[in-house]
């Protein structure tokens, strides 16, 4: 066998994608505690994170540039590092929408709205265990592992609504809870986005793997506008 | 001499079938299926000593020149056999011409390069306009055109292979071979061959040997990847479009060989 000198820079991106995966699913753990903590401090924090997840996606885009441009990676492996960049766009999304909660929680300051934590909580730890079982489907080009994932999905948009839900009620209930209940159902749409964007690492999973590029059942096709 | 016109639906320029290639008793090269497209350049890759110069030099009965080459199966032009003993094979080398690794002009001027072959083949017409309207086919024109009577010696070697395409050009080819044509170019006169391939490839059938996967990639429309059996014997493992080839082979060892892990 040839090429150990491609083989070694692809593990080495590929650990570096796993370790981008780890800030994100940290961050995003971090922000809803954070809120639910409603400790200002902490979500304060976010915003250098997710610099730094900023600062590691653009490493590793430099890096895989430069690894198609000076070792010419053909198919599994042209198809592996191509699915990376996406994959980090995505994550980079991900720290964005840990970022975004951080910034609700600020926002809400000292406001004594009646937040849903046990749905919020619930969202996180389901999108961040997909996160993460996505990018180890990724990592070792698991099409069977990635097409389950996304099935997932449906749970994360029943919390979702529930969250909706309880929110428009505070509202009803009480006035002033408008612009609080408003920023907290951007919570829920980040959680529930990051689901969303789970399921687009899955289908660059099967790529790899099959070379076919396909949407993933997720049952959530509907309001799909902001989708990039 | 067998007439041979392109019959409006025929899907294929030439074809190779069940073409087993030997030398001597050693079969170099065994049972190759390979339509190939017209107006479309098909690029031949594989390791060294798989039969791809010898299926390429098959296409135009160049290999006649070997003493104890034979070969079994047949090579279909316009619905003939190559091969069938009525077939005269200076014809089918004007109707598929070949342009060679290292350029080879003949020591003459660039203008008698152009025109010898044509009036050797019976051309009749006005050679300047044959001259200048073949050099500008093979993007030479512009370069040579006010030193015509010069010697094709003194060109670079890029110059000298297009004028060897546009010599292969002047007997009206249907179809052009290319046996590693770049191979001993800069990377720039490369890029020009290539981009004149792709030119020609309007009119004409170009089937290109290449050790260059890059090239293959970059210029073909269609690659064969030929390999090695256990016998030696080259044998074709994968035909298809070249972006599916190149992003998504489907056997493996044409996986290991374009990602670099063969052998």
């Amino acid at each position: 066998m040839t090429r150990e000198t491609l083989d070694r820079q692809i593990h080495h991106i590929q650990d570096e994608v796993l370790l981008l995966g780890s800030m994100v699913e940290q961050a995003m753990l971090k922000s809803v505690d954070a809120l639910k903590r409603r400790d200002l401090k902490a979500s304060r924090t976010l915003y250098e994170e997710d610099a730094l997840i900023n600062e590691k996606r653009f490493a590793i885009e430099n890096a895989i540039l430069i690894l198609i441009a000076t070792q010419q990676p053909m198919a599994r492996d042209l198809r592996s590092l191509a699915a990376m960049l996406e994959v980090i766009t995505e994550l980079e999304r991900m720290g964005d929408y840990a970022k975004g909660i951080g910034k609700v929680n600020i926002r809400l300051g000292d406001h004594t709205i009646p937040i849903p934590y046990r749905e919020i909580d619930l969202m996180a730890d389901l999108a961040v265990s997909m996160l993460h079982r996505s990018l180890s489907a990724f990592i070792n080009e698991d099409a069977g592992q990635a097409s389950a994932i996304p099935l997932e999905d449906d749970k994360v948009d029943d919390l979702y609504n529930h969250v909706t839900r309880s929110l428009v009620n505070a509202m009803i209930a009480n006035p002033e809870n408008i612009d609080a209940a408003n920023l907290l159902m951007w919570v829920a749409h980040n959680l529930e986005r990051m689901a969303d964007r789970v399921t687009n690492i899955c289908e660059r999973t099967v790529f790899i793997a099959t070379g076919e590029l396909l949407e993933l059942e997720s049952n959530d096709d509907d309001l799909d506008d902001d989708r990039e | 001499m067998v007439t041979m016109s392109m019959s409006p639906n025929q899907d294929y320029a030439i074809e190779a079938r069940d073409l087993s290639f030997y030398y001597g008793s050693f079969r170099a090269v065994k049972n190759v299926h390979l339509k190939v497209v017209p107006r479309q350049i098909t690029a031949i890759i594989g390791p060294s000593g798989c039969g791809k110069s010898t299926v390429l030099r098959a296409f135009n009965r160049m290999n006649d020149f070997v003493p104890t080459a034979h070969i079994d199966g047949s090579i279909l032009f316009h619905g003939k056999n190559i091969y069938d003993p009525d077939v005269d094979p200076v014809q089918i080398r004007r109707l598929i011409g070949m342009v060679f690794q290292k350029p080879n002009p003949f020591p003459k001027s660039i203008y008698d390069n152009i025109v010898w072959g044509a009036k050797i083949n019976g051309f009749r017409g006005n050679q300047d306009d044959l001259v200048e309207e073949t050099l500008r086919k093979a993007a030479l024109w512009d370069e040579v055109k006010d030193n015509l009577k010069k010697s094709a010696l003194a060109l670079s070697g890029g110059q000298q292979q297009r004028l060897c395409i546009a010599r292969a050009l002047a007997v009206q080819p249907e179809i052009i071979l290319m046996d590693e044509p770049c191979s001993a170019l800069d990377p720039i006169a490369t890029l020009k061959i290539e981009d004149l391939m792709r030119e020609l490839s309007k009119t004409i059938t170009i089937i290109i040997v290449t050790h260059n996967m890059q090239q293959a990639a970059r210029a073909s429309d269609q690659t064969a990847f030929f390999t090695m059996d256990e016998d030696r014997a080259g044998l074709m493992v994968e035909f298809g479009a070249t972006q599916q080839i190149f992003t998504n082979p489907k056997d493996k060892r044409t996986e290991d060989y374009i990602t670099g892990r063969f052998g």
